[in-house]
């Protein structure tokens, strides 16, 4: 957890005002929010500061599908370099809330959104935002190992190689970098011009986490990155994912109440599309406070 | 169902889907043998002591002596029947104008059968064409000659009730009591002493130019502008056919105008290539004038056309076939679309396009409606590169059909045709071969 001091910011602040007043499966939020002692930090305006602590802020923030609303009005701030877990039964929205943090839905026919998601000071919805430039900021992790049908040189390469880095030397630097950090460096360094396709499902994950490390993102997003995996390589992802906390903010949408209860510091827990709950992760799992998580948590449905 | 009933489906099912598969190789076989057998005569076949003599006249091939000898040879054995002929030609002054026309006219059929076999009398004038200057080349052909020298057709029409039988008269008999009668004997014996058949392998029956309407010579002209039609087709229609399908899958929105160009397209795959070989003539050659009259150039846009259906939806299958994982994962680093078209969508659909275009490519080489107004002609030389944007040229499927109903011998030329045959189909074959093998490596790169 980060240590810094409580005060929260104004957008914050702004923020828990509007929803103590409009909605009230938000209110939870708030109170967590509030209560919780490492949330936010920096003083008043500190633009850098904000981006520091509170990576991405959502204000009222709705998801549609043509006239479906997959989620609804999702106020929430997502601490940085923290992990951050969103669970939920199936179709609760949270892997659609997930994808649009990086506008993947806009390969969505018919999909919209309305209310604010605020990443680095700026809505990522707003005309202006380069959807290229923000992609490459925001990494991601998809639920099937997804390797692209080339060498596994060429699938950690992809990225860097797009943002303009040409030269061999550093793209081997990275690479191995990435690898190492993925913890597969070991297992495939002596066959990086193989097939990344030939690896095994574990593996493959852990290139596709390679792959999004490589162009240095600020926020890796996972989209349930574990199931499809069996419980070894999910382990391993698990131990990943506790070694990269605190490089990078990661945001990891999961079925597996216990793997978010072992790999989070930050529990999010979505329903039918309306955030019921959010607070830190022991808490949450010990002590819900709304009657819904504690149903789901215990297993009554979902 | 019962399970007796099920497994009796079952297996007839199996049985016909085996019996399917074995009727098509029998279909195959049937095909294939002929155009194989018949094909490679054109290649490998009994030369005559002619043959050996026009290729060392005309090609300046072969051994001057060894031949020489063997003319040598040949011209002795030979001698005994023009001597017979002037021995008649002497006999028959003496005898009654009547008689003497009747063996005139005989005698005439007789020495025209003589020069189809062996080639022109000595002492005769030397004719213009190439294939009056020889007799027989090829031994399969001078058995015919022969028959034709020993026997004549008749019609016979003596049952009334029944079609005229046709009948075989041995022409000797024309001859019984003169001096001609042991000519025919002669001949009969020596025939294959004075030709001295020998196996050749004419390979380059490929490569050479052909000579007096194809009667000697190679398809060399007929094979280059068969490539440069087919090459020529797939230049201008693969790209297009890529980047159609890109549009269409990637960045074509669902509107009217965009299904309505589809089942164009698709229309378009089912228009009969003579409508294209018009529309060809028609726009390229009189309205847009790409070239003053038929030209490779206009063959090969009149093919693209033809082709542009098929390699654009297989194209759009095989792009649509990627799966959707790829795309998201370039995105998700930050790709464009168009880079992500380029480096993931493209190189993992490349072996289904390939598939559409080997399949087109068989389709252009093989089409003969839309280059007969836009690009074939029956004789030419073989092209250089660039006189492909202004001349026209024999190509394979085009001459194929010139030779078996237009030319003037097409009897005496059947293993040309044949030939061409069998280089077409060898030729659509190892292009096709050439892609599989492609796509083959390309898809053992995708998957690791």
């Amino acid at each position: 957890m980060v240590e810094s001091p409580i005060q929260s910011t104004e957008v914050d602040n702004a923020m828990n005002g509007t929803d103590r007043e409009k909605s009230q499966e938000t209110a939870s939020v708030d109170k967590n929010h509030n209560k919780a002692p490492q949330v936010t930090g920096g003083k008043g305006n500190n633009g850098a500061q904000v981006q520091d602590d509170c990576h991405v802020t959502t204000k009222d923030f709705s998801i549609f599908y043509g006239d479906n609303e997959a989620v609804k009005k999702a106020t929430l701030s997502i601490k940085a370099r923290l992990v951050t877990a969103i669970i939920g039964p199936s179709g609760c929205g949270k892997s659609t809330f997930l994808r649009a943090i990086n506008r993947m839905n806009d390969l969505i026919p018919g999909c919209s959104t309305s209310g604010n998601m605020i990443f680095d000071g700026l809505d990522i919805y707003s005309p202006q935002v380069d959807v290229v430039a923000l992609r490459k900021r925001v990494g991601m992790v998809f639920q099937k190992p997804n390797p692209f049908p080339k060498s596994i040189f060429d699938n950690v390469s992809y990225g860097p190689r797009l943002h303009g880095m040409l030269k061999k030397s550093e793209l081997e630097q990275i690479v191995e970098q990435s690898l190492v950090r993925a913890a597969l460096w070991d297992e495939v360094k002596d066959r990086l011009h193989q097939n990344a396709l030939g690896l095994s499902g574990g593996q493959q994950q852990r290139l596709c986490l390679a792959r999004a490390l490589a162009v240095n993102p600020e926020i890796l997003l996972m989209d349930e990155p574990t199931s499809a995996l069996d419980p070894r390589a999910t382990a391993k992802i698990e131990d990943l994912i506790s070694d990269l906390r605190g490089r990078y903010t990661i945001i990891i949408v999961t079925h597996n109440m216990q793997q978010a209860a072992r790999v989070s510091d930050q529990t999010a827990f979505f329903y039918e599309g309306i955030l019921i709950e959010m607070g830190d992760t022991k808490p949450l799992f010990t002590k819900p406070r709304e009657k819904k998580t504690e149903e789901y948590i215990t297993g009554r449905f979902g | 169902m019962k399970l007796s009933t099920r497994k009796l489906l079952d297996k007839s099912f199996t049985g016909y889907g085996i019996f399917a598969i074995i009727l098509m190789a029998c279909a195959l076989l049937l095909i294939i043998v002929p155009i194989a057998t018949k094909g490679i005569q054109a290649f490998i076949f009994r030369g005559t002591i002619e043959y050996r003599k026009l290729r060392l006249e005309k090609f300046e091939e072969g051994n001057l002596k060894k031949v020489n000898a063997e003319l040598k040879g040949s011209q002795e054995l030979r001698k005994p029947i023009y001597d017979m002929i002037d021995q008649f030609e002497k006999d028959i002054r003496e005898l009654e104008y009547e008689e003497r026309r009747e063996y005139r006219k005989e005698l005439r059929e007789v020495k025209k059968s003589l020069k189809e076999l062996f080639g022109p009398a000595p002492g005769d004038h030397q004719p213009v064409l190439w294939r009056e200057q020889y007799g027989q080349t090829r031994w399969d052909r001078a058995k015919i000659k022969i028959d034709q020298v020993l026997f004549f057709e008749e019609w016979d029409y003596s049952n009334p009730d029944k079609m005229g039988v046709k009948v075989l008269v041995d022409r000797k008999s024309l001859f019984k009591g003169t001096s001609l009668e042991p000519l025919f004997a002669y001949v009969e014996k020596h025939a294959q002493s004075i030709l001295q058949p020998k196996l050749v392998f004419y390979w380059r029956f490929l490569f050479d130019e052909s000579f007096d309407a194809h009667f000697f010579g190679g398809i060399w002209p007929e094979v280059l502008g068969t490539l440069y039609l087919t090459l020529g087709a797939m230049f201008f229609a693969i790209p297009m056919g890529i980047i159609a399908a890109i549009y269409l899958t990637e960045y074509a929105g669902r509107g009217l105008f965009i299904s309505l160009l589809r089942s164009c397209i698709s229309t378009l795959a089912g228009v009969p290539s003579i409508v294209f070989g018009l529309f060809g003539l028609a726009f390229f050659i009189n309205s847009v004038k790409v070239s003053e009259s038929k030209s490779v150039l206009a063959g090969s846009l009149t093919l693209a056309l033809l082709i542009l259906p098929t390699v654009i939806r297989a194209s759009e299958e095989a792009i649509r076939a990627v799966p959707k994982t790829y795309k998201e994962a370039a995105l998700s680093l930050g790709a464009g679309k168009w880079h992500t078209v380029l480096t993931v969508i493209l190189p993992a659909a490349l072996p289904g396009i390939l598939t559409g275009i080997v399949i087109s490519m068989g389709r252009a080489a093989g089409e003969t409606a839309p280059i007969i107004f836009t690009a074939a002609v029956s004789v030419g030389k073989p092209l250089h590169f660039w006189e492909t944007l202004s001349q026209p040229t024999p190509a394979l499927p085009w001459n194929i059909y010139n030779l078996c109903t237009e030319h003037e011998a097409v009897d005496e030329i059947r293993h040309v045709q044949y030939g061409m045959v069998l280089t077409l189909v060898a030729l659509v074959l190892i292009l096709n071969l050439a892609a599989i093998i492609l796509r083959a490596r390309i898809s053992k790169k995708l998957k690791g």
